[in-house]
């Protein structure tokens, strides 16, 4: 005989204390700021069609946020890795100082001459420049680029708070500077200010690529300068950064099922793979929150369908293939079938030594804008389970999207504060955190393995099957490493 | 396949270099409108020459790869070195995302800041909702003892008045009356790094020693680091003054905060100077400023509002190290002891064993004002001659002084001092004027590429080698670590060009 149903319940549900652990952590919160948090955090519940929280809301002043601002998001994600092009840090030195170099978005070329992804060109504002404005200042500076970097295929300009706030004329400057030049001058409104988060900085960026970089492509083509002939199987690469060769470790893959990848926006891109973009027969989107608003504009304007794909771990990895074949002839999805087949022995090998040494390992992830799904997955393969997971900038759709990757009583966390993200380890005390660097060093004296989720940590790449074989070896490396075993004294341990 | 050997993964420094990659590579080139290679080698070659050069200093509004950061950074490098305190930036949150950020890849260790998040509607109405929110949930959630707010350029563009706003935060009940809010203006667009940490400096003692001067002094000697990020020479300035039997409060000590013990358990305010050693500065015997430009107006204040004397000693290199002692002695009457006199010793010793392969040795160097003044001091002693010497954040009177201890010695006269220049112009400087040795931060590894110059890693940011913050430069020892640094450096790049069998490694000697 089954017993009653309530006889079952007397134990709360992974989701009930879950929810007993948000309502302990909002406790410290004054009650005007507890009711804004409150909303921002909650426990999935299976056959939801969201994660249940509020997101791309202001941060609370005075939390400890791990956000950034709009020019992050302009700067140093969708402009920066363009590497042909000179991105001026507009305004004072710190911005553009500080996101020098910090991503680590990899690419070809000669820096300095042909390349400037690791420089940072800024106009280095003074006290005079806010006070008389900076238009003029940018002019000269525009030319003194075009002297000593005559190679630049283009400029971009990076607005930071203070141009916004004294009104400058940004615009006004690229366009008589393009004039004169030739050559494309973006002005981008992305000063920090503006919005929540980075995520603002990304449509701001993408809104500029189609004001002022797809006009020049459709006048190009028009006039059949383009120097291009499309082909049936062109696709771009859409919101890849790059990150230690992520795009390099996917564009392999879609190379070898028969697709021309004609664009890689932004890890080692160029102006003209933008150019060449609204000519592709698809676009193949990887961070949906950075790039999804120029891909629906190009659904819109040229008719050009897009994917939301993921490279992370092997299972994402065939299904986004197959997904991306199907969009195309049998050719090639014979040939995602053979390269998925090819690929398999790689990939047991890596299972076969990793798996045993990580299986049933639990994971706390809290990253920016498409991992705290995509990488779900990957752990999974691994044989890892996520058991909280959160979006330093995601937006509605981001937390639908996440449904699909999370399991019941899964602990979700939108811009989670330091304070709490503390509280939700302690009580849950994952035995991974796969986070950003602001967090690394906290959670390591906790003695808890940590994983950075933006940078990789310095290494990767960590898409494709190549990719996958690094993530397991670091996954691995993090979790076992004997060093965690020497924390605390022995005689304290005793005691 | 890329990844052949499972026992060997190959990561991006192999993985790119097999050759299903660098066919990729050459691939993607019909699609990147790249220029000709013979056009980027020409281009390259150009911007090696004089002609270049002179161009490249013409320069006025371009600014390209600086040395030096924003106020901000610095106010709160000052501000975790006081017990329980939470620095508080007030303005738009991403700065403070970078700060945390920046400090982090140095130290590898956590930072915790938090800012007052002004958005649009800050930039249109003002701020202060945002502070009195602010200070509310920071005080609220964080539990620190103080709160140290500094701003961004977006608060001072808009005008926002700290002291009125702290003010009101207090009159509505954010945080207790009684609770330390100093506050400091540090828009972003004046002065540099340095610059915002004697801002902070200054409002933090301001705040503390308000009301607290006494009739007596406490009989103690302050020091004020500046903006130091080698923990070792925090440490180290302690165990001297230890080991001389002098009282002192160090204003103020990050060495914990920013080198916490990993014991398994993370607190958020290691360390620190305690606000009642802070507050009863104001009593101390005298002042002494290990950095110049770091404290300018810190000493003004303390001379001034304190009537305390204040003196800069820079402890680097033997002579620098010896003037701080008996500075210290002169100041206390206690005597320089026999152990530091050995160590002194011991460290000329090095200088005397390692001087043949520094005598002569041309270097370039950059970094800010007071770094690169201890630097000077040490190379001129050990018969090197400094060649350029860069300083983004450059005055009048760093450059005078700079001028001065260069004309004191026959090493020191044909160097050439670039205020206000930037990691670009010393590019154009190494190719044309080529020097033995770079001495710089992280950024340096950029010119090493290009100019091939041998470089070591001194000053702040160092992101790409680990646990040189952990040391000191300052002191006998700190001699001896910079002497190893430089010496081995020199020596490895030695047996680099001299590794060929036999074509080059006449010379790849096992006893140098």
């Amino acid at each position: 005989m089954t017993p009653p149903e309530s006889a079952t319940l007397s134990k709360p549900t992974p989701v009930e204390e879950k929810k007993e652990l948000i309502q302990e952590a909002l406790e410290a919160y004054p009650e005007k700021s507890r009711k804004k948090r409150e909303k921002h955090l909650n426990v999935y519940e299976e056959g939801k069609s969201d994660c249940g929280v509020k997101s791309n809301i202001k941060s609370i002043p005075g939390t400890m946020t791990t956000r950034g601002c709009a020019y992050a998001g302009s700067k140093g994600v969708v402009w920066g890795p363009i590497k042909d092009m000179v991105h001026i840090s507009h305004g004072p030195v710190g911005c553009g100082y500080y996101s020098w170099s910090g991503r680590r978005n990899y690419y070809i070329g000669t820096t300095g001459i042909d390349s400037f992804g690791t420089m940072q060109f800024t106009s280095d504002f003074q006290e005079r420049d806010i006070v008389f404005g900076g238009d003029k200042k940018l002019a000269k500076l525009i030319d003194e680029i075009e002297e000593l970097f005559p190679l630049n295929r283009g400029i971009s300009i990076q607005s930071e708070c203070p141009i916004g706030l004294i009104g400058d004329d940004i615009e006004a400057v690229a366009k008589k500077k393009s004039k004169e030049t030739g050559k494309t001058v973006v002005p981008v409104r992305c000063e920090g200010f503006r919005g929540v988060s980075q995520s603002l900085g990304h449509h701001i960026a993408n809104d500029t690529i189609r004001d002022w970089v797809f006009p020049k492509a459709d006048k190009a083509k028009k006039e059949g300068t383009l120097g291009f002939e499309p082909g049936p199987y062109d696709v771009a690469i859409i919101g890849d950064y790059n990150i230690g060769g992520d795009a390099w470790s996917s564009r392999i893959l879609l190379e070898e099922i028969g697709l021309r990848v004609v664009a890689q926006w932004s890890g080692d891109g160029t102006l003209h793979e933008m150019m060449l973009t609204p000519s592709v027969k698809l676009n193949l989107v990887h961070c949906y929150r950075s790039m999804n608003y120029i891909s629906r504009h190009m659904e819109e304007a040229y008719g050009i369908p897009w994917l939301e794909y993921n490279f992370f771990g092997p299972t994402k990895i065939a299904a986004s293939l197959r997904e991306i074949a199907a969009k195309f002839d049998e050719t090639i999805q014979a040939k995602a079938e053979e390269v998925i087949a090819k690929y398999e022995a790689q990939t047991k090998a890596v299972l076969e030594k990793y798996r045993s040494r990580l299986e049933g390992k639990t994971v706390a992830l809290m990253v920016g804008g498409l991992r705290p799904r995509h990488v779900v997955p990957a752990f999974e393969d691994l044989g890892m389970k996520l058991i909280g997971t959160g979006y330093e900038f995601g937006h509605n759709d981001d937390y639908k999207r996440t449904t699909h990757y999370v399991e019941n009583g899964t602990l979700i966390y939108d811009d989670v504060s330091a304070y709490e993200f503390e509280h939700f380890v302690k009580a849950l005390k994952p035995d991974l955190i796969a986070s950003g660097i602001k967090e690394k060093y906290v959670f390591q004296k906790m003695a808890l393995p940590f994983r950075q989720m933006h940078s990789w940590d310095y290494s990767g790449p960590y898409h494709g099957y190549d990719g996958f074989a690094i993530f397991a070896r670091d996954m691995d490396l993090a979790l076992n490493s004997p060093t965690w075993s020497l924390i605390g004294a022995p005689w304290k341990k005793s005691e | 396949m890329a990844q052949n050997d499972i026992n060997k993964i190959k990561d991006h420094a192999e993985l790119f270099q097999q050759p299903e990659y660098q066919e990729l590579f050459q691939a993607k080139k019909e699609f990147e409108c790249g220029h000709e290679s013979e056009e980027v080698t020409q281009m390259a070659d150009w911007t090696k020459t004089w002609e270049y050069r002179e161009k490249n200093f013409a320069r006025q509004a371009l600014t390209v790869n600086p040395a030096k950061a924003c106020q901000p950074l610095g106010a709160i490098l000052a501000a975790v070195g006081f017990e329980g305190t939470l620095p508080f930036v007030h303005g738009s949150q991403g700065c403070v995302a970078y700060f945390r950020s920046h400090f982090t890849r140095h130290f590898k260790e956590p930072f915790s800041a938090v800012s007052s998040s002004m958005t649009e509607d800050a930039a249109v109405f003002g701020g202060m909702k945002n502070l009195i929110e602010g200070l509310a949930v920071s005080y609220n959630l964080y539990k620190p003892k103080m709160i140290a707010v500094c701003t961004t350029c977006m608060a001072e563009v808009i005008g926002d008045d700290l002291q009125a706003f702290i003010r009101t935060s207090k009159e509505e009940g954010a945080v207790p009356e009684e609770f330390p809010v100093p506050y400091a203006h540090t828009p972003s667009f004046v002065g540099s790094h340095i610059l915002g940490y004697d801002n902070m400096m200054k409002g933090i003692l301001s705040n503390l020693t308000a009301g607290k001067k006494k009739e007596t002094t406490n009989g103690k000697i302050n020091f004020i680091p500046g903006f130091e990020t080698y923990i070792g020479n925090l440490r180290e300035i302690k165990r001297i003054a230890n080991v001389m039997g002098i009282e002192y409060t160090l204003l103020a000590d990050n060495s914990e905060y920013l080198d916490s013990p990993n014991n398994g358990t993370y607190n958020m305010y290691p360390g620190g100077t305690k606000l009642e050693d802070a507050a009863d500065s104001i009593n101390a015997e005298a002042t002494i400023a290990l950095q110049a430009y770091a404290t300018t107006k810190t000493r003004e204040y303390i001379e001034h509002e304190w009537h305390q004397k204040t003196y800069v000693n820079r402890p680097v290199g033997i002579r620098g190290t010896d003037e701080f002692l008996m500075k210290l002695s002169a100041l206390t009457g206690k005597p320089i002891p026999q152990e530091l006199e050995d160590e002194r010793g011991r460290a000329v010793d090095a200088l005397t064993d390692s001087q043949a392969w520094l005598h002569g040795k041309r270097v370039a160097m950059y970094g800010d004002p007071d770094l690169v003044i201890g630097l000077t001091q040490f190379l001129l002693e050990v018969g090197a001659e400094p060649v350029h010497i860069l300083v983004s954040n450059s005055n009048e009177h760093f450059e005078a002084e700079l001028r001065a201890l260069l004309d004191s010695s026959p090493f020191g006269q044909g160097a050439t001092i670039h205020g206000g220049r930037d990691l670009w112009h010393m590019r154009s400087l190494l190719f044309t004027e080529p020097v033995d040795l770079l001495i710089g931060n992280s950024y340096g590894k950029y010119l090493w590429r290009d100019t091939k110059t041998p470089f070591v890693r001194i000053g702040y940011p160092i992101f790409d080698r680990h646990h040189l913050h952990r040391y000191a430069t300052y002191g006998y020892q700190g001699t001896i670590n910079l002497l190893n640094w430089i010496v081995n450096t020199l020596l490895d790049e030695l047996d680099r060009n001299t590794i060929i069998p036999s074509k080059t490694d006449i010379s790849y000697d096992l006893i140098r």
